[in-house]
């Protein structure tokens, strides 16, 4: 029987692509090994090789489709002795997925579940946008919103630099730095070695030297390696120097959850650098605050941690047509409006918050979502300011919960919002275990809508 | 029956840049004669080392008072690499180091009131009083550090580097660090990156042969620590550190290879320390004797002396005036040191961040 081809899945979040090129035409023989295809993702552009010895009996997805779902059936294989007659049957033959099948009960992949949530819902208003009213609005990833930033802030200072892994050549491991290296060249856009200890300690001194180096890590669990560096280096040199030696440094990268990548690669480090005096710590949620904070972060005269999450990085916001449109760092943004409880998240975890307005929304309750954008320096007076109206909190975060963002918002309002609150605090956020990799195990681990709508059900006594 | 397509075979676009330099191991110069010609230049070397000299006795005598706390590493025994170095590069050029910094600073024209007045803590100080004897800068003076990581300077002077080539100036970097750091990954990381990149780096490595208490043979599998770039194309020399002469030679060869465009070099100072690592040192790791022989054979500023007085450019009397010029600015900076006010109050949440 014919092999039916399907398009594979290349990276842990990959659930579409594109058929870029075949590489071999009807009627010709393939042997394994060969390339057969060019498959386009959001990250990169790869060459698919065949399995098995056989002709390629017809293609079923020409060259130049895009959105192709993985699994879909792009080609069909005939095998020694089968001709073209075969083809008629195994055309319609459903494709089996290589991969295990996943649980009845368990249809979507997990990690579905959470890119869904991510998707900004109908509801998501931002209540004081950071740009004119009247303001063109175009829809753009927040992958795309990161490299404009980033190539916006080259243009206008040649002091800025973007260094990493596969930032150049390979135009970024997610895609992110796209066509840097064309615009700018190897002098601004460059490759390091696997060495994240030496090349953040290189852009640390780069920086004391003047420049303003932008460090991407191609997540942050490998900046662990690094972390000396940031900390004693970058962020505490300007107080033990009196003031003379600032650090105008960007880190950044995918921070947080991924999918399917276990314990190693899958970790929110926001609690970590927020402990730190002499950093500044933003995680965006939309596209326009990843834009505008990462251009403000540029600019900024401080070691700046810039926390992504790329299962973000796929997603679309509107974000301002503007010539130089900044968000300022240390300022939360109220996403969506309500009276009845304050819902208080950042990064991936606004999507489940706003997920989870909705829900409530059904029952009757109004929940007013902040998005912090920054977790250092905290945005407070704005939480408060939603605190005095709703009297009921709860914060969301994906990371674990011991001397998380959670503990410390609850701290700050215990101390400043006592006499405002009608309920306890509560936090939602990662379960204190190191990621597992199983998926219905992963999913258990994670936060989502319906925990977040449950905590505000229950602080509100309902 | 179906499977998904193939193996993926990865991304596209490759090619890297191999360091292109070969392995030169060089033996040092040999240091010149001190003659009419040069002997002002060597009376500055002289003085500038007995600064240090007497800056670290003052400093180790005003710990023993109570008058600096916490960690004191002082310089005594290695002067020589440092003047010898500093008289080698230029204005401009940066230089970077551990936190065994006093002697560093004092080379590079900071002011002794300033460094002796951060060892007490007080407003006075380089870093306002709030970094202390291994923390302290002087932009002005082109000294980046003053580090308290071991090995962590040595990235960052690599960035320093950076910097100079990425402005497409000539300036340079004087990265040091000692035979303790050299075994840190980090300083790999960087010879890596400063090869590849063919940046302007002098790495010096200070080997006075103990990493706090240990000893160079029990922590290095090679101890020939001018080896250590070899595989990576980084060429090496070994110096002797107690002689200023030989350093000033050596680094004015190093300088001249690394300003002409030719990559990072290596250069392993053969030094000593009379003090222990820190004021808080037992030395029970070597003998009384041990460093009694090394002061009394290979001391860098007798040495000098006696070189001075044999050649029969300088006399008694002259060395006798600079001796005295040196206790004035030792003295003066210890009393500025011990009257400096301590930091307000109000300093504990300043340089925290720039404001922007």
């Amino acid at each position: 029987m014919p092999i039916t081809i399907t398009m594979p899945a290349l990276s842990p979040t990959m659930t579409e692509g594109t058929v870029a090129t075949w590489l071999v035409t009807e009627g010709e023989n393939v042997a394994p090994g060969d390339m057969i295809a060019e498959i386009e993702t959001d990250k990169a552009t790869m060459e698919v090789e065949a399995i098995d010895e056989g002709v390629l009996g017809r293609i079923l997805i020409p060259a130049g489709t895009e959105n192709v779902a993985v699994n879909t059936p792009i080609a069909i294989l005939l095998l020694e002795g089968e001709d073209a007659n075969a083809l008629d049957g195994a055309a319609v033959a459903s494709p089996v997925p290589v991969a295990a099948p996943e649980p009845a009960s368990e249809p979507t992949p997990t990690m579905a579940a959470a890119a869904t949530a991510a998707t900004p819902a109908a509801t998501d208003v931002i209540v004081e946008p950071d740009w004119p009213s009247g303001t063109e609005m175009a829809a753009m990833t927040v992958r795309d919103a990161l490299r404009d930033a980033m190539a916006e802030e080259m243009r206008g200072n040649d002091d800025v630099f973007l260094m990493g892994e596969e930032v150049a050549e390979y135009q970024g491991a997610y895609k992110i730095s796209q066509g840097l290296l064309q615009e700018f060249g190897p002098r601004r856009v460059i490759d390091t070695p696997i060495t994240e200890h030496g090349f953040t300690g290189l852009g640390v001194g780069a920086a004391f030297g003047g420049l303003r180096p932008i460090v991407e890590f191609m997540t942050f669990n490998f900046a662990m390696q690094a972390i000396d560096q940031i900390i004693n280096s970058a962020a505490k040199t300007l107080y033990m120097s009196g003031g003379q030696m600032g650090c105008p440094i960007v880190f950044r990268g995918a921070n947080g959850i991924a999918s399917r990548v276990a314990a190693q690669h899958s970790q929110c480090y926001a609690s970590w650098y927020a402990h730190c005096p002499g950093l500044k710590v933003v995680s965006p949620y939309t596209a326009a605050d990843a834009k505008g904070l990462l251009k403000s972060a540029i600019r900024d005269p401080n070691p700046v941690i810039f926390l992504e999450n790329e299962l973000l990085y796929g997603h679309s916001f509107e974000v301002p047509v503007l010539d130089d449109f900044t968000v300022p760092i240390g300022k939360a943004r109220v996403a969506r409006a309500g009276g009845d409880v304050t819902i208080v998240a950042f990064s991936i975890s606004v999507g489940w918050a706003l997920e989870a307005a909705d829900l409530l929304a059904a029952e009757g309750i109004a929940a007013e979502v902040i998005d912090l954008r920054s977790v250092r320096p905290l945005d407070l007076p704005t939480v408060l300011q939603s605190i005095r109206k709703t009297n009921r909190c709860v914060t969301v975060e994906e990371g674990w919960l011991s001397c998380g963002i959670g503990a410390e918002l609850s701290a700050r309002l215990m101390e400043q919002a006592f006499d405002d609150l009608d309920a306890p605090v509560t936090r939602i956020g990662g379960a204190d275990v190191p990621m597992p990799y199983a998926a219905n195990l992963e999913k258990l681990a994670l936060p989502d809508a319906a925990a977040i709508a449950a905590a505000a059900k229950a602080v509100c006594y309902r | 029956m179906a499977k998904a397509a193939g193996r993926v075979s990865g991304a596209k676009g490759s090619g890297s840049k191999a360091a292109k330099t070969i392995v030169r191991r060089r033996k040092a110069p040999p240091p010149p004669a001190i003659t009419k010609e040069n002997v002002d230049e060597v009376l500055g070397h002289y003085r500038q080392m007995l600064l240090i000299r007497r800056f670290e006795e003052k400093a180790g005598q005003m710990y023993g008072m109570g008058l600096i706390g916490g960690f004191c590493h002082l310089y005594i025994g290695q002067e020589a690499v440092v003047v010898g170095m500093q008289a080698a590069i230029e204005e401009g050029d940066t230089l970077l180091t551990s936190y065994r910094d006093h002697g560093h600073m004092l080379a590079c024209g900071m002011d002794a009131k300033g460094v002796m007045a951060e060892l007490t803590g007080r407003i006075g100080g380089y870093s306002k009083g709030k970094g202390g004897s291994m923390h302290m800068f002087s932009k002005e003076r082109n000294f980046y550090g003053g580090h308290g990581i071991v090995g962590a300077q040595v990235p960052i002077g690599t960035g320093l580097a950076f910097a100079h080539k990425y402005r497409g100036s000539d300036r340079l970097s004087l990265t040091y660090f000692g035979d303790g750091s050299a075994n840190q990954g980090q300083v790999y990381e960087s010879f890596n990156m400063a090869a590849l990149w063919q940046l302007p780096v002098i790495f010096i490595i200070e080997n006075n042969q103990y990493a706090m208490g240990t000893a160079v043979g029990r922590a290095s599998a090679q101890t020939e620590l001018y080896r250590r770039g070899e595989s990576l194309g980084i060429p090496g020399v070994q110096v002797d550190g107690m002689d200023v002469l030989a350093v000033k030679t050596a680094g004015d060869e190093a300088v001249k290879h690394v300003r002409d465009g030719n990559g990072p070099m290596l250069l392993e100072m053969k030094t000593y320390r009379y003090r222990g690592h820190s004021m808080s040192d037992p030395a029970k790791y070597r003998t009384k004797e041990e460093v009694q022989r090394i002061r009394a054979e290979r001391d860098p500023i007798d040495h000098l002396r006696a070189g001075l007085l044999t050649a029969g450019c300088a006399d008694e009397a002259a060395l006798k005036t600079l001796d005295r010029e040196v206790k004035d600015i030792v003295t003066a900076a210890a009393e500025f040191a011990q009257n400096s006010p301590e930091p307000d109050a109000a300093e504990l949440y300043t340089d925290i961040l720039v404001e922007a």
